[in-house]
């Protein structure tokens, strides 16, 4: 017998969407920050969500599907717990980002295609300035910034956040 | 708009009359402008550039996206303007799959064209877009991206015209790609099949799935035997395929072809429409007998009736019941034709030749067979026939004319009339006038409602006939039309609704045309066609008397009829996707419990219920023996919130309803039974 569960948690996301969509009057202007509330709350855009919002906004499926690919903030696959973005701008790159990429990759077993750990916990981004040239190469890890950071640091920094999980 | 004035076109004065834009003034002056991605019935999108012109003190700019001021002096074939447009032809065929020789768009390609009269010779740009795989699943339409020049044209009409939005552009640059939802196969999201956007494709990016293989591979197998019958819409336009005008077309010439290709039987699905307009104006009389006054929506169109299923599953019994006309000859056809040769009905092929692309959906209906086996095998698209005629080297344009097969092959000229939009609404009216006054209805001339040419609306009220109809084409329209009466604006006993605007003239399988005037050449084809048949009214058909002698028990509406010619019709979702599982207790639950979360029920609370459920499934330990699922709209919507409590469907359904449901259920079952 399978074991009965009541998915709190998928509940619990799905009434945080129609508490967006209240947000936002379900007005079909503001799907863009509806969409990016959503993501919030899922870390990337389910099919069936999209649908979701499609429907309660009047607007065609196909239609919000356009608007979530045309914008690489949102992700149509799930990310992962924690998001590492590794800034890949002139300086940084110079500084040696690149390094820091390989290292992050091998570490946690990524490819370019597949920047999202099989365990959900990481996702590598790679982005195109942070603007914070000073600090080449500058990695963001959630929220948090660390600047010149080594691949010593970085393998150090990966450690770190995987025990945090453990 | 009535900007009045005069703008110079290459040097020539060219007074405005109210022109919309500049393009409009260069075509006026005579002067042929290439587009791609210009409708006049749709928005400006100004995408493909081709309409570029030089203007006087502003320089070049796209045509259809100016507006025209007085006073203008433009130019359209400067050297610099033909490079442009050459070069724009040129970058578009890079990407483009240029398999010219064996698509079936080959002899109306838009692309294929341009580029030959704008003297594009040879392709200087490297391919740089990765190929993407044809979409085949749909049965009625299949899309090659490779072959997308991105105009648009179909996405717009999708959205604009019929309301759908079926198909988008989606993500960005050089991968934008027009797609359904969550690229997904047309044949799992919203589609209704009706076809337009494979109308409306200047190249061979969408296009009608051809069943032409599968027909010649049945007429080649001897163990069947292979009827056909003909639409009424075919014969307006079958012409345009032959080069030769639609009035030296007659039935009888498509007849004689189809008999040269080895159909052993040809009928007229115009014999089906006069038995639709007796049991469709039967069922609304016993409805009104029945004391059900609502509006009675016509079901012969196939795009309609997705649509309605899809977006207003709480108007399904609002729907006549009556097959379509295809569904009615297929039906009896297959019947009478197994008797009388002896043969099982899967023996008996029947193909119909449509000028519609939802007719090939609807023949997979289920609801659309006897005991298993389809009452229609294949649907050919006119396009589809033209093809087949010219593979069997019928010289068309001299072939004699033959007559079609009995019964199903003779028709009234009401029947004939289900070609165009009105035709259905009109018989049905002109044979209730009959029924219940002894006479003739005076005349029936529906007017245009709120300058809408494609929603019209006739109130008739003559001796005991008081009937009020709308007749509606695109589904846009049909919308809004429905929105008015389920507000109690507007109040109708029938609507006849058609998907394409011009009704099934204008289908989706017709031969491709890019004259702006073809659907008023066809109409009067249609007529034309109708003026030598000295059967007028339905009834007066003999053939329809005798098949409901022979094979509906004597009567029009009986238990035989309904068996044979009526149909029921399902809710559907928009998009093809498993539920959200919020409880589940495997595939052995005893009971599921789905709630619906779109919109206008999330608004009647089913959210609430939703999470009360959570509750009591946790409070009675009902775990392990429910699956609780949001389901992402079941599209009924007005009566909200619905709620299926295993195979029950309860609508405008409550907490108190639900529970008493679930334990009248889980009752039935006692505790640990499923073990």
């Amino acid at each position: 017998m399978v074991t009965p569960v009541v998915n709190a948690e998928k509940l619990n996301n799905f009434s945080k969407v129609c508490e967006i969509l209240e947000r936002f009057d379900r007005q079909p202007s503001k799907i863009i920050p509806i969409l990016q509330a959503v993501q919030e709350e899922y870390r990337y855009l389910p099919e069936e969500i999209m649908t979701f919002v499609a429907t309660s906004l009047g607007i065609s499926p196909a239609r919000v599907f356009g608007v979530a690919t045309f914008y690489s903030h949102f992700s149509l696959e799930p990310k992962g717990k924690n998001i590492i973005k590794v800034c890949d701008g002139t300086a940084c790159h110079v500084k040696g980002s690149s390094g820091l990429i390989d290292v992050i990759r091998r570490e946690l077993k990524l490819t370019e295609k597949e920047p999202t750990t099989e365990d959900l916990l990481f996702t590598l981004e790679t982005v195109s300035c942070l603007g914070a040239c000073g600090l080449a190469p500058a990695v963001v890890i959630n929220e948090k910034v660390f600047g010149q950071v080594s691949k010593k640091q970085m393998k150090d920094l990966i450690d770190e956040y995987r025990t945090k999980e453990d | 708009m009535s900007q009045k004035g005069i703008i110079s076109v290459n040097g020539t004065k060219v007074p405005l009359d109210g022109e919309k834009n500049l393009l409009q003034v260069v075509r006026k002056a005579g002067i042929q402008m290439p587009t791609f991605c210009y409708h006049s019935e749709l928005s400006v999108y100004g995408a493909c550039r081709l309409c570029i012109v030089d203007i006087e003190g502003k320089g070049i700019d796209t045509s259809c996206s100016t507006p025209p001021r007085d006073g203008m002096v433009i130019k359209t074939h400067t050297p610099k303007l033909r490079k442009m447009r050459k070069t724009l032809i040129e970058l578009l065929l890079a990407n483009h799959d240029n398999s010219c020789t064996t698509c079936d768009k080959s002899s109306a390609c838009k692309l294929k064209d341009l580029a030959s009269d704008l003297g594009v010779t040879n392709i200087p740009f490297k391919k740089t877009r990765e190929s993407r795989k044809p979409d085949i699943l749909s049965p009625s339409l299949v899309r090659y991206p490779d072959k997308c020049v991105l105009c648009g044209d179909c996405v717009r009409y999708c959205h604009e015209i019929q309301g759908v939005g079926a198909i988008d552009f989606a993500y960005r640059g050089e991968d934008v790609v027009v797609t359904p939802a969550f690229n997904k196969s047309l044949a799992h999201v919203d589609c209704i099949n009706c076809g337009q956007c494979a109308a409306v494709c200047p190249t061979g990016a969408i296009i009608p799935r051809s069943e032409v293989a599968r027909v010649w591979e049945a007429l080649g197998d001897e163990s069947k035997t292979v009827v056909a019958q003909i639409a009424p819409a075919v014969r307006s336009s079958i012409g345009e395929m032959f080069g030769i005008p639609e009035s030296s077309v007659t039935v009888g010439k498509i007849m004689n072809a189809l008999k040269v290709i080895g159909f052993k039987e040809v009928y007229d699905t115009s014999f089906g429409a006069d038995m639709t307009v007796l049991e469709e104006t039967n069922e609304f009389l016993q409805r009104r007998k029945r004391g059900d006054e609502r509006t009675m929506f016509t079901s012969c169109c196939p795009g309609w009736v997705k649509y309605a299923e899809q977006f207003h599953p709480e108007l399904n019994d609002q729907l006549s019941t009556c097959m379509s006309p295809q569904g009615m000859v297929g039906s009896l056809g297959k019947k009478l034709i197994s008797q009388t040769e002896g043969k099982l009905e899967k023996d008996v092929i029947m193909v119909s030749i449509m000028p519609c692309t939802a007719k090939k959906f609807e023949k997979e209906r289920p609801e659309l067979s006897h005991d298993g086996t389809p009452i229609v095998d294949f649907v050919l698209t006119t396009q589809e026939l033209g093809k087949m005629i010219k593979e069997a080297g019928v010289v068309f344009e001299e072939i004699s004319p033959a007559s079609a097969d009995l019964p199903f092959g003779l028709y009234s000229t009401a029947g004939l009339g289900f070609g165009a939009t009105q035709g259905v609404a009109e018989a049905v009216a002109r044979y209730a006038a009959r029924t219940m006054n002894g006479k003739e209805l005076s005349d029936f001339e529906p007017v245009e409602v709120e300058n809408n040419p494609q929603w019209k609306e006739v109130i008739i009220n003559e001796g005991a006939l008081d009937l009020k109809m709308a007749v509606v084409a695109g589904t846009k329209n049909a919308e809004t039309l429905i929105g008015k009466i389920q507000s109690g604006e507007v109040s109708y006993d029938i609507v006849e609704v058609m998907a394409c605007p011009g009704g099934c003239i204008a289908g989706g399988g017709q031969p491709v045309s890019y004259d702006s005037a073809i659907i008023e050449k066809r109409k009067a084809a249609l007529k034309n066609a109708g003026k030598i048949n000295p059967i007028h009214a339905p009834e007066e058909n003999p053939y329809v008397q005798k098949i409901i002698e022979k094979m509906l028990g004597g009567k029009v509406g009986g238990h035989e009829a309904h068996d044979l010619l009526h149909t029921t019709y399902q809710s559907r979702k928009r998009i093809d996707f498993d539920s959200m599982s919020l409880a589940d207790a495997g595939r052995e639950a005893p009971v599921e419990v789905n709630v619906c979360v779109g919109t206008s029920c999330f608004l009647r609370g089913s959210q609430e219920i939703l999470a009360s459920m959570g509750d009591k499934i946790e409070q009675e330990h009902w775990s392990g023996r429910i699956n609780l699922k949001a389901t992402f709209c079941s599209e009924s919507c007005s009566h909200g919130p619905t709620v299926t409590v295993g195979d029950r469907k309860m609508f405008k359904a409550d907490m108190g309803m639900v529970v008493e449901e679930v334990e009248k259920q889980l009752g039935s079952i006692p505790a640990g039974a499923e073990k």
